[in-house]
């Protein structure tokens, strides 16, 4: 079985790009070059040097003493949070401007659901001296404030999605409009392993660095390239993507992706898609996707706004389907609980996206000897607003 | 190929006037109306759109009307349900238009099978791939009589034209330059330019010039170019006015072919 993307895009029967014809020439030329010119070697320098000296990596990988102790196994946090602007999401923003870059492109757009990506772009952008536009759903400019703000800050245009569920689903669909109405010199950055082919490929290998860099760490702390577990949160999957590329084909990595569960899988509020999607099409992407029996996306909810997704890449559809990997989910209160587990255990604020992942340890049944990895996506400064409400810290 | 396209195209090959609405819209059960009403005010060819959730290619005016009509209730199984009859009414041609994915829920060949059964001339699925329709689906719209009508645009390069043309039956939906539905900016100079390139290609479809059609002069200017023109965001907009159904119907289709 491959878990790679084949030469029309596809993952098993998940992928293709579903695009209307006013899209076909971007997504044509992207397909086209893409592979060859993240390949160059200048390509290859610039990005490397980047990684290294601006976003600060390789990021570490942190053996958690008193949450291994806690739950009697052995637990590692591969330090995405420790990334400039705080999460995984500029190691594919840093590949793709660059790529937008030799495209000749002069606009960015973007996308954002916790303001994470949105926030990444921007970032780059201003690196690059390149007009930034980014959608955001109006619910998630609330609840992810600090992050608006730093996009503001950093000179990009927040534009608010105002349909749907002014979520990530709107705000995605927001920028393919833009996208349609600016082929020429505009160039999407999108934020997840989703969307049309390549996409979903491209992103995946921009984010592959976070399990390259866990082999080579694992090997000098445990004399082991592969732990027993490795475990993401998943919204559209870009984190749990990088994390896992380079196990996918070694069987014996036990592969676990989180999901929001929101308030309960049969709530009628979560965004759970494994379990509550089927076989559809969403962004361009054929995927699993929470959708009605008439083929109409459900609303989906996560106090997590980057999980609040209907859908999931068409990689994670594949991995689901085939077993590949394990999928869990995680309430909300179960997140919370996580958020403050961490802290108190570690020392560590977590984003509610990667508190998602954290959620799960207590169920993996993992033993003493084994290695658990799990991917901190993010750092939780931009969720202290929810966090002081939630834990009523705010009124101590 | 479907006659009724055919027939239309031979005995109007300039000219000709194409409308859209969303079916479901302003009323759940104001389809059958809308259609006729559009007849009996002489227009050509009648898109009759299937809402859809996240209608990505679309502008505010087409969203906001799905919206409305998903909350009334509009189903495919509903439309083909006040479609039954439809054919002892009128023998306009009309085309069913939508996003894939409801379609493919409710699956491909049952889909073509009901739209042949109702009478059904043509289908614009504008997400479902070339390369996907010809390997999958082609011979199933084949054999229920079904065109399948694909977009181009300014972007699209002739080797792809051709490709399209010769995949096609019924007449090809010319976007008249690279946008969403709805905007009003009228027909630009790069889009003339366009318009001619793909005429003197001589294919063998028929050119429809849609998207950005939204008055008398855009509809006319559109008309020089190619055998119609399409009307979409501009006349789902008329039907929002005050006033009855028939009475904004007219009024609209009177403004443009004034
Ligand atoms: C910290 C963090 N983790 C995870 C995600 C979810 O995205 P993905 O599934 O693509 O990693 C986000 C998205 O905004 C995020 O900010």
């Amino acid at each position: 079985m491959s878990y790679h993307v084949n030469e029309k895009g596809f993952y098993g029967q998940f992928g293709g790009a579903y695009v209307p014809e006013m899209l076909y020439p971007n997504v044509e030329e992207l397909r086209q070059n893409y592979l060859r010119i993240i390949q160059e070697p200048d390509f290859q320098e610039e990005l490397q040097l980047l990684l290294k000296d601006y976003v600060g990596r390789p990021t570490p990988l942190y053996f958690a003493p008193r949450l291994s102790e806690k739950y009697n196994t052995k637990v590692y946090l591969k330090r995405e949070d420790l990334n400039h602007t705080g999460a995984h999401k500029i190691n594919n923003t840093i590949g793709q401007v660059l790529l937008a870059k030799r495209l000749g492109k002069k606009r960015i757009i973007a996308e954002t659901g916790a303001g994470q990506h949105g926030v990444a772009t921007a970032t780059v952008c201003a690196l690059m001296g390149l007009e930034c536009i980014v959608y955001m759903g109006e619910v998630d400019i609330e609840r992810q404030a600090p992050n608006v703000a730093r996009m503001k800050m950093l000179g990009a245009q927040v534009v608010p999605a105002t349909s749907g569920s002014k979520t990530l689903k709107d705000a995605t669909n927001e920028a393919i409009r833009d996208w349609i109405n600016n082929p020429e010199d505009t160039y999407y950055i999108i934020g997840s392993v989703v969307g049309p082919h390549p996409y979903p490929d491209m992103v995946a290998r921009f984010q592959a660095v976070i399990s390259e860099e866990m082999r080579a760490q694992l090997l000098e702390k445990e004399g082991t390239e592969n732990p027993k577990y490795v475990i993401a949160c998943v919204g559209g999957g870009s984190n749990a993507a990088g994390a896992f590329y380079h196990y996918l084909d070694e069987p014996n990595v036990e592969l676990i992706a989180v999901e929001a569960a929101g308030k309960g899988i049969d709530s009628g509020e979560s965004a759970a898609t494994s379990i509550l999607g089927k076989d559809g099409i969403i962004h361009g992407s054929r995927t699993l996707l929470m959708q009605t029996e008439d083929g109409q996306v459900t609303e989906p909810y996560s106090i997590s706004a980057g999980l609040d997704y209907p859908g999931v890449g068409p990689l994670h559809a594949h991995l689901f389907v085939s077993g590949r990997a394990k999928f869990m989910n995680a309430t909300d209160e179960e997140a919370l609980q996580a958020v403050l587990e961490l802290t108190r255990l570690e020392g560590i604020i977590p984003a509610l996206e990667s508190a998602h992942a954290l959620a799960v340890l207590n169920r993996l049944g993992a033993k003493p000897e084994e290695i658990v990895v799990i991917n901190l996506s993010g750092r939780g400064d931009k969720d202290l607003s929810t966090y002081l409400k939630h834990f009523h810290f705010d009124e101590q | 190929m479907n006659n009724r396209i055919k027939n239309l195209f031979a005995n109007k090959p300039k000219g000709l006037l194409s409308v859209y609405f969303t079916a479901g819209f302003p009323s759940l059960n104001d389809t059958e109306t809308v259609i006729l009403e559009l007849e009996k005010n002489g227009v050509d060819l009648i898109e009759v759109g299937m809402p859809f959730s996240d209608p990505l290619a679309d502008g505010p005016t087409i969203q906001q009307s799905s919206t409305v009509a998903l909350r009334n209730g509009m189903t495919i199984p509903k439309l083909f349900e006040q479609l039954q009859g439809i054919r002892q009414k009128t023998d306009i041609p009309l085309v069913l238009m939508g996003y894939l994915n409801p379609v493919m829920q409710y699956g491909v060949e049952r889909f073509c099978q009901k739209a042949g059964e109702i009478g059904i001339d043509g289908i614009i699925l504008p997400d479902l791939p070339l390369r996907e329709y010809v390997d999958e689906y082609k011979a199933i719209f084949e054999k229920y009589n079904l065109s399948k009508v694909f977009l181009i645009t300014p972007q699209t390069p002739e080797e792809r034209i051709r490709e399209i043309d010769s995949h096609t039956n019924g007449f090809i939906y010319m976007v008249s330059s690279a946008s969403t539905t709805g905007k009003t900016l009228g027909l630009a100079e790069q889009s003339q330019a366009y318009f001619q390139r793909v005429a003197s290609m001589k294919l063998q479809n028929p050119g429809v010039i849609g998207f950005g059609i939204h008055d008398n002069e855009t509809f006319a200017s559109a008309c020089n170019h190619a055998s119609g023109a399409i009307i979409g965001s501009a006349f789902v907009k008329a039907l929002q006015q005050e006033g009855s159904l028939q009475e904004n119907i007219s009024t609209f289709i009177k403004s443009i072919k004034h």
